[in-house]
């Protein structure tokens, strides 16, 4: 097929198609148990947008955004940081099951004592020098991403009294196309903190469970580094008859 | 094969430590010709400024291309980055400094007014706010916008249009309140 007429059908523009969000998938903006949400949410209903050129295209930022280390945040200082050494690895599928490679991960997160490397975190637990907390990779031709980190300990923030956030890594992920950008956070299997974190609280119950990784004994290194591994799943694209041509040649 | 998808979570307080890019205003680099400057604040429901948003846009080149295998009319030459990033400072403000988009045919026939599509993440947005950004000397093509012309309230049609300021163009997005940005469902 030539590239003019690729992708039009008679003088119509055939674009990618995106599975509608999944009613239970997300939280709402307005949850008044994560009390900054108040005065951030919008109070007027949300204006429906049809996937058009825009949308179902996105950045696709490449190596040049990843330097050799940016995986591994347990080298980029002069010593290690202290804490438990942790591999995270997992895969971005989109919702029909595909990968989605060569699309960047951005992850950032506490240090093993609970504090991150920010000016704004007042907790006062110790700052590890050779400890940033930030990380970046590029999934592989499989969609698969790997880190290498500390495990990030709890800590304490003033949504309410005595109030503590699990465990957690933030994640950023770009797909392939603007509607598939997501942020989320991963969490520790069996944190005791679950049922007190109105951030985890606020995903309808039966979509919590997806941001929890899982210990895994084959990702766990020996004499190392325990293995925590976590998929993550992007809003699905339909296949499109063009896309079926294309498998059946 | 349908697997579920992965819930949003806000991003929380403390993204500086790994997501603004020191380029990441710079859609084009400083000196491009025809650069054009969209920014603005970023306001809470109190009026007050959010300084700890995160706000990234995404749009065509100035023919109305994308440097992207998805677009059906074939990846844009010439690596049009096409993706903004800016974290808000203590005022809320942002900026980016990139080219001005080309109108876009749409798939149902129409034709889209240039446009910068917009997502804004902060502490307390438990999932992403998108929003659009059209311009103002744009009124004919805008008109004919299939998006902004399913928008009955032409107030609310108006807050999606940037405002000229100086040599730039200035676009607030106020989060909730009399002034509140439409935001969109994908």
């Amino acid at each position: 097929m030539s590239d003019t007429l690729k992708g039009q059908a008679g003088s119509r523009l055939l674009v990618p198609g995106y599975t509608p969000e999944e009613p239970g998938t997300h939280p709402p903006l307005d949850f008044p148990d994560y009390r900054s949400t108040r005065l951030r949410h919008p109070h007027r209903p949300l204006v429906p947008l049809p996937h058009r050129l825009t949308e179902v295209t996105g950045p696709l930022l490449g190596e040049g955004r990843v330097a050799e280390t940016d995986h591994d945040l347990t080298v980029q200082h002069a010593a290690e940081p202290l804490g438990e050494r942790i591999v995270v690895q997992g895969r971005v599928l989109d919702g029909a099951g595909h990968p989605v490679p060569g699309t960047l991960v951005e992850i950032w997160q506490a240090n093993a004592g609970g504090r991150y490397r920010h000016d704004g975190d007042r907790h006062p637990a110790p700052l590890d020098p050779n400890f940033s907390g930030a990380g970046r990779c590029l999934t592989d031709a499989e969609g698969r991403f790997r880190f290498v980190t500390v495990k990030p300990g709890a800590y304490p923030w003033k949504n309410h009294p005595n109030a503590w956030r699990p465990a957690h890594i933030h994640f950023s992920l770009f797909g392939r196309a603007f509607v598939q950008r997501l942020v989320t956070q991963m969490y520790f299997p069996g944190d005791p903190l679950f049922p007190y974190d109105p951030i985890l609280g606020s995903v309808p119950e039966a979509a919590r469970e997806r941001l929890v990784s899982r210990l895994d004994m084959d990702l766990t290194t020996p004499d190392w580094a325990l293995g925590y591994r976590w998929d993550i799943v992007l809003r699905g694209r339909e296949a499109t008859p063009l896309e079926d041509e294309e498998d059946d040649a | 094969m349908t697997l579920p998808p992965t819930p949003s979570q806000t991003i929380g307080p403390f993204f500086a430590v790994a997501l603004p890019w020191p380029d990441g205003p710079d859609v084009v680099p400083e000196g491009t010709p025809g650069a054009v400057r969209v920014g603005g604040r970023v306001l809470d429901g109190a009026g007050d400024p959010v300084p700890d948003a995160l706000v990234e846009t995404w749009q065509a080149d100035p023919a109305g291309r994308f440097a992207h295998p998805d677009d059906p009319r074939g990846p844009a030459p010439g690596g049009f980055r096409g993706f903004g990033r800016c974290a808000t400072d203590a005022q809320g403000r942002w900026a980016v400094r990139t080219l001005r988009p080309g109108p876009l045919p749409a798939p149902d026939g129409g034709t889209e007014a240039p446009h910068l599509d917009v997502s804004v993440f902060a502490r307390g947005l438990l999932n992403r706010l998108v929003t659009r950004i059209y311009f103002p000397d744009e009124a004919e093509a805008n008109t004919a916008d299939p998006l902004l012309a399913s928008i009955p309230d032409p107030q609310a049609r108006a807050r999606l249009v940037a405002v000229p300021d100086g040599d730039g163009l200035r676009f607030d997005i106020h989060l909730q309140g009399a002034q509140e940005t439409p935001f969109l469902a994908l």
